[in-house]
């Protein structure tokens, strides 16, 4: 079981890596998107401090989904995904070491970036950090609940605009959480409660998606 | 083409799971919702908007709760609704489970947007402002964003079959969010707090304003299942529509 999922998570890295672009593509979406905030609303230090968990988490959710195309869309069309679902091995564990791998290639590298783009926009050491461990504890539940509308979605056209349109709504609590615990330390309280329930719903939707995603791929492949 | 032949159960109530009695049945029974609805509605409106007495503190204005409350009533509880028959037809793959939640979808949609377009014309009188990102208002706005995925995910599917089935999966995900999102969106509210705004009014609600309510409440479910039932049947009719029995009833 565990070599089926290191397997999985091996092969879409070293996919990953033979195609470097696309996945600096969308760190590099991530920080133009926080970059042109600033540029709108103007340079004034309070308001950047007062804006920056909620820009730099927005920015999230969206490279979570702009990058949550690749996710099955490539396997899907050179016949993989129904090889994988052929071969005997359950469904929900490749699932699971495919959205691991993605979570390696988008939530790791933009939770390391936000500790740049916190003092980008001002923040002191604790919410910086409180930003950082947000991300770390919500990005697993992007790219899980992601993964949900990325298989919905597999092989239709205008997919891409359809998949924002799903999952959008999905992440509301994963962005208010999120935020609100980066608020919390700016405002000097403990950041804990936030970050426990960031860290529970991550782990409710490393449970559940799996098998709503296993549900929807084999919907899609049918 | 599971359906054709039903065996007859002890109940005899299976039979309108087949696309032809069900068809049927359900030609018969709009007229009767429909007018259930109008009549209820003539009724709610007038013990509402003639009967019940005016609020001191909100004056005429509060009379929109008539149709804002009912309205976000129904919208959650289509939406469950919908949920549990798409659940129903995954799980057995009934067609009629399925053809019944995307004839929910569009219903619940109109509440969500009723009682998000009411609250608005309700919200300048009463807080001086159309829209405030009050808990319940940001949940509904939400929940209306969850039926359109749901309708544009079935819309961009053309066979019919994986339409049903994938706009299935969503809607069992959405309803396992929904109070998530419910309760974050409340404790965000509370977190942020700006205007001091609070629905919790009117802590005695007169006789009279909770009957219009609760017949405006019955008028709503009645049009919901009249309107519902007219879209299960349009459906029905163009899914079927090489099918003997649907031509026969296409022509009249």
């Amino acid at each position: 079981m565990i070599r089926t999922l290191l397997a999985v998570i091996h092969r879409d890295l070293l996919l990953a890596m033979r195609q470097r672009g696309d996945v600096a593509n969308v760190l590099l979406f991530f920080v133009i998107v926080v970059t042109m905030f600033p540029l709108g609303v103007g340079p004034d230090k309070d308001t950047l401090r007062l804006i920056a968990p909620g820009v730099v988490w927005v920015a999230a959710l969206l490279s979570a989904i702009l990058s949550l195309g690749r996710l099955f869309a490539l396997d899907y069309a050179d016949g993989t995904l129904e090889q994988i679902l052929l071969s005997g091995q359950p469904l929900t564990l490749a699932v699971l070491g495919k959205i691991s791998a993605h979570w390696l290639m988008t939530g790791a590298p933009i939770t390391v970036l936000s500790l740049l783009l916190g003092e980008m926009f001002d923040l002191a050491a604790a919410p910086s950090a409180t930003l950082a461990a947000s991300l770390l504890l919500g990005t697993p539940c992007l790219s899980l609940i992601g993964a949900i509308g990325a298989a919905l979605t597999l092989g239709l056209r205008g997919g891409g605009v359809l998949v924002t349109l799903l999952v959008l709504p999905l992440y509301v609590p994963i962005l208010i959480f999120g935020a609100g615990a980066v608020e919390t330390s700016a405002g000097g309280l403990s950041p804990q409660p936030h970050l426990m329930l960031l860290g529970g719903l991550s782990l409710a939707a490393g449970a559940l998606a799996p098998w709503a995603i296993g549900a929807a791929l084999r919907v899609s492949l049918e | 083409m599971q359906t054709e032949t039903v065996r007859p159960s002890s109940f005899g109530f299976h039979r309108f799971a087949a696309p032809p009695e069900f068809y049927r049945l359900a030609g018969r029974l709009i007229p009767w919702f429909a007018s259930l609805a109008a009549v209820l509605a003539a009724v709610g409106l007038y013990l509402g908007f003639f009967v019940a007495p005016t609020d001191f503190q909100q004056g005429e204005a509060y009379r929109i709760i008539f149709i804002h409350v009912p309205a976000a009533w129904m919208a959650m509880f289509i939406y469950a609704v919908m949920a549990f028959w798409a659940g129903l037809g995954i799980a057995f793959n009934t067609r009629m489970s399925s053809i019944w939640a995307c004839a929910l979808a569009p219903t619940g949609a109109l509440m969500a947007f009723l009682a998000l377009w009411t609250g608005a014309l309700w919200g300048r009188p009463a807080w001086g402002t159309y829209w405030a990102w009050d808990a319940r208002m940001t949940s509904t706005l939400i929940l209306l964003f969850l039926y359109i995925g749901f309708m544009a995910l079935h819309g961009a599917i053309d066979d019919s079959r994986r339409a049903d089935r994938a706009a299935g999966v969503l809607a069992l995900v959405g309803v396992v969010n929904l109070p998530i999102i419910y309760f974050s969106v409340q404790w965000w509210n509370s977190l942020h707090q700006g205007a001091s705004i609070s629905l919790t009014r009117a802590p005695t609600m007169a006789a009279t304003m909770l009957q219009a309510m609760l017949v405006m409440m019955l008028a709503l479910w009645m049009y919901s299942i009249a309107a519902s039932l007219m879209r299960a049947r349009a459906i029905l009719l163009e899914r079927e529509r090489r099918s003997g029995w649907a031509q026969a009833e296409a022509r009249g």
